[in-house]
Order: structure tokens, then sequence, then C-alpha cells
């Protein structure tokens, strides 16, 4: 025997590949399987297709089966001829501009739409690492909030719009990114209070954390509405989307805070040990050597509650604005489109579902990413 | 304290709870001594050393490295801590920076050198430690025996004038323990002064000046290596020869 006969590697059996090869493997493996997959099939063609026949093929787009154009609920083919019909997208179309910008003056929306395409161009760069002149337009990112406030609420020769005008899905950006966005640092800094040597500062940041976290949003909202003016100066009146702002950012940096926590407990001992042997000071070694790693370990749960968040935006029409759900049901409170209400909670529920869908593809994308090359496992 | 003494442990006690780990222990080390600390496990050795760059507190006595004593006055321990490099067990490289940027991260941060002075720097120690060639990888890329010579340039590259080694070999396959230890020897002909807590009694034998030699939290027997190892004073330094020397 040579060594030669070594280095010859061997091909996998063929039965375990190819298409029929899959499906032995994963839906027929046994009798149970093979039952269950029957089950899901069976449920799938009860379910997919009609669904599909009701959102599609017989529904209503903006015009109904007469070929009229839709206005009002009376001409739904599915009011006019229940049989007939399927959705009535057209209360959509016709309150498209409600559900993205809410009562926002039309001759200033485009102030709106700039703030859109500007938070593009804000987000891109710090999502991608490999954005061209990511650095320069970082910068863009960091004072992208103040632009957004003016433009927005006005100021320097733009019209005042007040934020009882603002809705939809503006609304429920302002509140998602900003709470996101400020949660993160307040997280950061309430995680290493919680864990710092000193017993004032650590006693301040566990009590503020595990207030909040024992509170639902529900009642830290109503906290800001009714609470939040006694506590103010006199004189000096919060306007009421802000003091939503600022109860979904306290909430969620809680929130963000224990997550981060468990992160930094799963730091070894040694890591801090190595830093400071080095000469790091406090603040150099956790934003150098304690923090990237922490966060690093953290990104599938700092994901899952900003999605919880963006979610929990909606909670906000209870004191009284109107988010996109609260378009929602604004628009489905007028006699003109009353009864409509699945389009209209099927089309929030798109609207969702492509943002969370998005944040948590782009989790998996990081998680992959930073798995490659690096090596946490070393010790 | 003697006149040339670089570190000087004086009456050094500490306690974890109730448990006594230092019991007076007196240690003076000399410009350019090679010490080497062994004892059984729970002795006390690493603790001792720790104490040396106050990654442990002690809590009674007083310890003076390079002129400047260690309490709780934060710019002593970071000035000290700039004269002591530390190797450890376990390497606690960082693990999510590339070999150079584990070396380069304190020259820039603390010494605040510029990237590429840092850089050029990083590779000078990495040729010191004979891996210049792995410079762009990360740890978990690396042997454990060129993580351990990685920590070493990491240390090396705050150009200390005291080296610290906590048990550097203990955590490596043996065949990469030679790789480590050459490094160390080089260093120590080099003229740096180096406190080594290690179970490597052939590394003693060749390099220490002197052997220190702890038990139950306290320096029973201290002794050049060659009256150490031949004719060893103290009952329990002769078990514990007799122990690690015979198997």
């Amino acid at each position: 025997m040579t060594s030669e006969n070594f280095s010859e590697f061997r091909k996998p059996p063929i039965a375990t590949t190819g298409l029929l090869g899959w499906l032995r493997m994963n839906l027929f493996s046994n009798w149970f399987n093979a039952i269950l997959t029957f089950l899901v099939i069976y449920f799938l063609y009860q379910i997919v297709p009609s669904f599909f026949n009701w959102a599609v093929f017989s529904a209503d787009f903006t015009h109904n089966y007469l070929g009229e154009r839709i206005i009002d609920r009376t001409f739904c083919t599915r009011v006019m001829e229940p049989e007939l019909g399927g959705a009535c997208w057209a209360i959509i179309f016709v309150r498209f501009y409600q559900f993205i910008y809410g009562f926002y003056p039309v001759e200033e929306v485009w102030r709106v739409n700039v703030v859109y395409l500007l938070l593009v161009v804000a987000v891109a760069p710090l999502l991608i690492e490999k954005f061209p002149k990511r650095k320069h337009f970082l910068y863009f990112t960091f004072i992208f909030p103040i632009i957004a406030y003016f433009l927005l609420a006005g100021g320097f020769g733009l019209a005042h719009v007040s934020t009882k005008d603002w809705g939809g899905l503006l609304v429920t950006l302002v509140l998602g990114c900003t709470g996101i966005a400020v949660a993160f640092p307040l997280g950061i800094v309430l995680a290493l209070g919680r864990r710092s040597n000193l017993p004032v500062i650590s006693m301040v940041c566990t009590l503020f954390i595990e207030f909040i976290r024992g509170v639902p949003l529900i009642t830290l909202l109503f906290f800001g509405m009714v609470m939040l003016p006694l506590f103010l100066p006199e004189g000096i009146t919060l306007d009421g989307l802000v003091r939503c702002l600022i109860a979904v950012t306290l909430f969620q940096g809680a929130y963000m805070a224990e997550v981060i926590r468990g992160g930094l407990q799963a730091i070894p001992q040694g890591q801090y040990e190595a830093a400071q042997s080095v000469g790091l000071s406090y603040w150099q070694l956790n934003r150098k050597i304690i923090l990237p790693q922490a966060i690093r370990i953290t990104i599938p749960s700092i994901v899952n509650t900003s999605i919880g968040l963006f979610k929990d935006t909606t909670l906000v029409l209870i004191v009284g604005q109107l988010d996109l759900l609260g378009i929602g049901r604004a628009v489905l409170a007028a006699q003109t489109w009353m009864g409509l209400s699945i389009e209209v909670y099927v089309f929030v529920a798109i609207v969702f579902i492509i943002f969370t869908f998005s944040m948590s593809r782009y989790s998996l994308y990081l998680e992959k990413k930073l798995k490659t090359g690096i090596n946490m496992g070393a010790d | 304290m003697s006149e040339n003494s670089i570190i000087s442990l004086q009456k050094v006690n500490k306690w974890f709870g109730d448990f006594h780990v230092l019991q007076d222990v007196n240690l003076e080390v000399k410009k350019k001594e090679r010490i080497v600390v062994c004892g059984p496990s729970g002795s006390g050795k690493s603790t001792m050393i720790r104490c040396i760059n106050r990654l442990e507190e002690h809590q009674e006595g007083t310890i003076i490295v390079d002129g400047i004593e260690l309490t709780g006055n934060l710019k002593n321990i970071d000035s000290v801590r700039r004269e002591v490099g530390m190797v450890f067990q376990q390497f606690n490289l960082f693990p999510h920076l590339s070999v150079k940027e584990n070396i380069t991260l304190a020259p820039i941060w603390v010494k605040k050198l510029p990237k590429a002075e840092a850089e050029e720097l990083a590779m000078k120690q990495l040729e010191i430690v004979k891996i210049p060639e792995q410079a762009n990888k990360f740890p978990g890329q690396l042997s454990g025996g060129q993580q351990q010579r990685v920590a070493i340039a990491r240390s090396l590259a705050m150009n200390p004038n005291i080296m610290l080694f906590d048990e550097p070999t203990s955590a490596l396959d043996p065949e990469m323990i030679k790789e480590v230890l050459d490094v160390m020897i080089d260093l120590a002909e080099g003229g740096m002064t180096m406190i080594v807590v290690t179970h490597e009694m052939g590394f003693a034998k060749t390099v220490a000046d002197r052997m220190v030699f702890m038990d139950e939290g306290r320096i029973v027997e201290e002794a050049t290596p060659d009256k150490f190892f031949n004719n060893p004073e103290s009952d329990r330094t002769k078990l514990f020869l007799s122990q690690i020397l015979n198997h």
C-alpha cells in the first residue's frame, strides 16, 4: 500500500442526492412524516388558492366589474354583488396619500418625500460596509435627524407643519427610526452603567431599567400624555408626538440595555485583563474591545427587539397619534368606506412585514458576514 | 527596599473573601533579573504577579514598581501598566481584531502613535516572535503557540521594562511549547526583567537567575536554580520537586 491511496476522497452515495432522494429524505422518510406532508399539502390547497382568488383574481383595484371607477364603498363589486367580488383595494388607492403622509398639506408634501429619500441615503452607508466613500456619508447620517426635523416641522423659511397633521407611514417611521436609533446608544450606556463598579451609578441604571421594563408600553404612553406635563416647568408644553417619542425611546432603551448586558456578560474576563494590562482606559477598553464583541454576539437579539419596537409603535394610536394603523382605522371610520376593514388591515400588515422582514434578513446577512474570517471561538 | 530593585513587594497580604491567598509576601526583583515562580496550584503564584500590575488589588503591605507605589490612585496604576507587560495562560488575544490590529491597538490609543508608525512597530515585534507572515490573520486562525507569540508581541509593542508571564505554556499542546519558550529565552537574553510563573523546569534551569517557590500563599524558598534543584532547603520544596520531576 502506498501513500497515494490516502489522497483519494470518495463521493457521497448517489441515493441521497437528486430530487427523488431529497423528497424521500425530507418529506416521506417514514409514515408519520408522510402523513404530515399530505396534511400540509391539503391545508395549503384549501387556503392559498382562495386567498389569491380573493386578493388578486376577483379583486377590484381601481375599477369595479362594470368598469366604473371606484370612489366609495358603494362602487365596490363585493358590495354591489357579494358573490362576484373579492377584495376592494380601491380604498387603499383612494386613501393612499393619507396612508403615506397623514394630513400633511399637499403643497408641502415634497418635504416629506425629500426626507424619505434622504432616509435611504442616510441608512444605506450605515448598513452596507462597502458603500463608496462610506465615511463621508456617515457624517451625513449623523446630521440627517436635524435636517429631517426642520424639513418635516418647518423653519428656515419653510412653513410650519404641526405634528398633528403628520400621520400614516410618516409617523410610524419617525417613531420607529428615532426609537431604534436613540435607544441603541442609550441602551449601551445603561448596560455599562448597570455593570459599573460604582454603586450609585449601577443602582440608578438598574432602577431605571427595571422600572421601564416592568411597565407596559401603553402605560408609559399614558404617562407621557398625562403625567409628563405635570413635571415640566410651567409654560413649557411638549408636542404630543414628542411625548410618544420619549416614551417609546425610553422603553426601547431599557430593553436594549438588557440585551447588550447579556452580550457583555458573555465576554470572558481575560479580555478585560488583557486590555487593562496594555494600558487601555475604561472607555477605550469598552469601545475597542468589549462592546464590538458584545454587540456582535447580540445582533440577533438587538434586531429582535428592534422589530418588536417597530410593531409596538402602533400603540400610539391609543393616545391619539395617527400612525399607519391609526390612519387605517380613521379611514374605516368614515361612512364612505365602512366595512372594508379586511383590505385595510391586510395592507397595513403587508407594509409592516416589508419593513420587519427586511430587518430580519439584514440581521441574517450580518451574522453570516461576521462569522466568516473571524473565529470567535478563540479562548 | 534595596537600592536597585525595580519591583519590591513588602509584607503583601491579600484575601479572596475569607481565604488568605497571599500571606506576608516579600519579594525584591532587580533590574534585568529573571525570576521563575513555581509551586502547587492554589499557592498564590498567579495572584502575586497579578498584583504587580494591579489586575488584583492587595489589601495590606506595599508594592512598588519602578519607583511608583501601587495604591488606589488610577494615574499610578496607568503608569505602572505602561511599564509592565503581561502574558496570560489563555493568550487573551482580541478575537475580533487581526493579529496586526491586536498589536497596534495599545500603541495607537495609549501612546498616541500614528497608525503607520504603529504598524511598522507591530511588524518589527512580529519579526521578533518569528511570525511576520501571520500579520493579517485573525487569532482564531492561528495555532495556540502562534497565538501566544502574538500575545508576547502585543505586550512588547508597548516597550515595557518588565514582563510578567502567567503560566504561558500551560494551555499549549506539547509540540508548541518549545516555540514559545524559545521566544522567551530570546527575550531573557536581551536583558528583559522577567517574572515567569511556570512548571517548565527545563526553562527555569536555563533562564532563571532565581527560583521562588510558593505554597499556601507564602514564599517558602528563594534560591539560585542550581541550589534550588540540587539542594533545596525546605521539605515542602523537596516534595514538590520530586512530584514534578518524576513523572
